[in-house]
């Protein structure tokens, strides 16, 4: 055996390993993407706020039917964007790397995300219907936070520092709640589009 | 250069029996379909070759059904996982020699 195969068939069962255990056809343009979604959300509700509340700053707006309803389309239609952006860019990926996304690791790392996913929409979605609006955006940030910690185990390991801080992030705006939109924003846009390029650049070139 | 090849593992000496045993000690269990696709073999050479490692009682296999269609789950023992551990140290040692 020549020296040269050893080192091949070394590597290649590194490869192998590492891509048997890891789901690595994440997008990180996608990341970019939700981020972007998420501040154009987070600009049209604050805008929405601001023109009917006009210059009354003691107005209650989630107290009004209407407003609530169309804050809350704009949340679920950023929900949407994203996630179908994810899902098709992630397809995208793995095609172009000629790998199948259903397989083996993309079930458990979705199995790992989806328990604190879907326990904290549910928590969320609780909150709304007992009208408990200041801790929501906390909410959000440590669910998605804890998700992306539990499924960055079976990808790439900066995903587990993005979850990290989104859990950071998410204890500050339960501590400010004054601050939940301001400081979602910093979660949910730049920390994706910061994210998103830094894995960009590092996995997709 | 030419090395003694008495170290290695008879068992790996096939390359998709080496591959087979890189994804079990990566992962706690593998389905036979997931396999399959992983390694770009056809069926019937990824059976005999799994067949070969259960007969060395590397691997530990697990049949099930998920509704009608069977479902097969291949896991590493403890033996096939020393095994390969000393199979890779084998070719590091290769390596750290010829330097």
């Amino acid at each position: 055996m020549k020296e040269k195969d050893v080192y091949t068939e070394l590597s290649s069962i590194r490869n192998l390993m590492e891509r048997s255990s890891k789901f690595i056809s994440l997008s990180g343009l996608a990341g970019v993407l939700a981020g972007v979604y998420a501040l154009a959300g987070v600009g049209l509700g604050y805008w929405l706020i601001k023109t009917t509340s006009g210059s009354n700053q003691s107005y209650d707006y989630m107290n009004e039917p209407l407003i609530f309803w169309q804050l809350f389309m704009i949340a679920l239609a950023v929900l949407v964007f994203s996630v179908v952006t994810a899902c098709g860019l992630t397809l995208r990926n793995a095609k172009n790397k000629s790998e199948s996304v259903w397989n083996p690791v993309s079930r458990r790392m979705l199995t790992a995300t989806g328990v604190p996913l879907l326990t904290g929409g549910l928590f969320i979605l609780i909150m709304l219907m007992k009208g408990e609006y200041d801790y929501i955006a906390a909410a959000c940030l440590i669910f998605y936070g804890l998700a992306l910690f539990a499924g960055s185990h079976y990808t790439f390991v900066d995903i587990k520092w993005l979850g990290v801080c989104q859990i950071l992030l998410g204890l500050l705006a339960l501590i400010l709640p004054d601050y939940g939109l301001i400081l979602w924003a910093a979660g949910f846009g730049v920390l994706h589009i910061i994210y998103g390029s830094m894995m960009h650049f590092k996995y997709e070139r | 250069m030419k090395v003694s090849l008495d170290e290695f593992d008879k068992a790996f000496e096939n390359r998709i029996r080496l591959q087979i045993m890189s994804v079990l000690s990566a992962n706690s269990n593998y389905d036979f379909n997931s396999l399959k696709e992983l390694l770009h073999v056809t069926d019937g050479n990824l059976a005999s070759h799994l067949k070969a490692l259960e007969k060395e009682e590397y691997i530990s296999i697990f049949k099930s059904f998920i509704g009608r269609k069977p479902n097969t789950q291949y896991s590493a023992t403890e033996k096939g996982k020393s095994a390969f551990k000393k199979h890779l140290q084998v070719l590091e040692n290769l390596i750290r020699q010829q330097k």
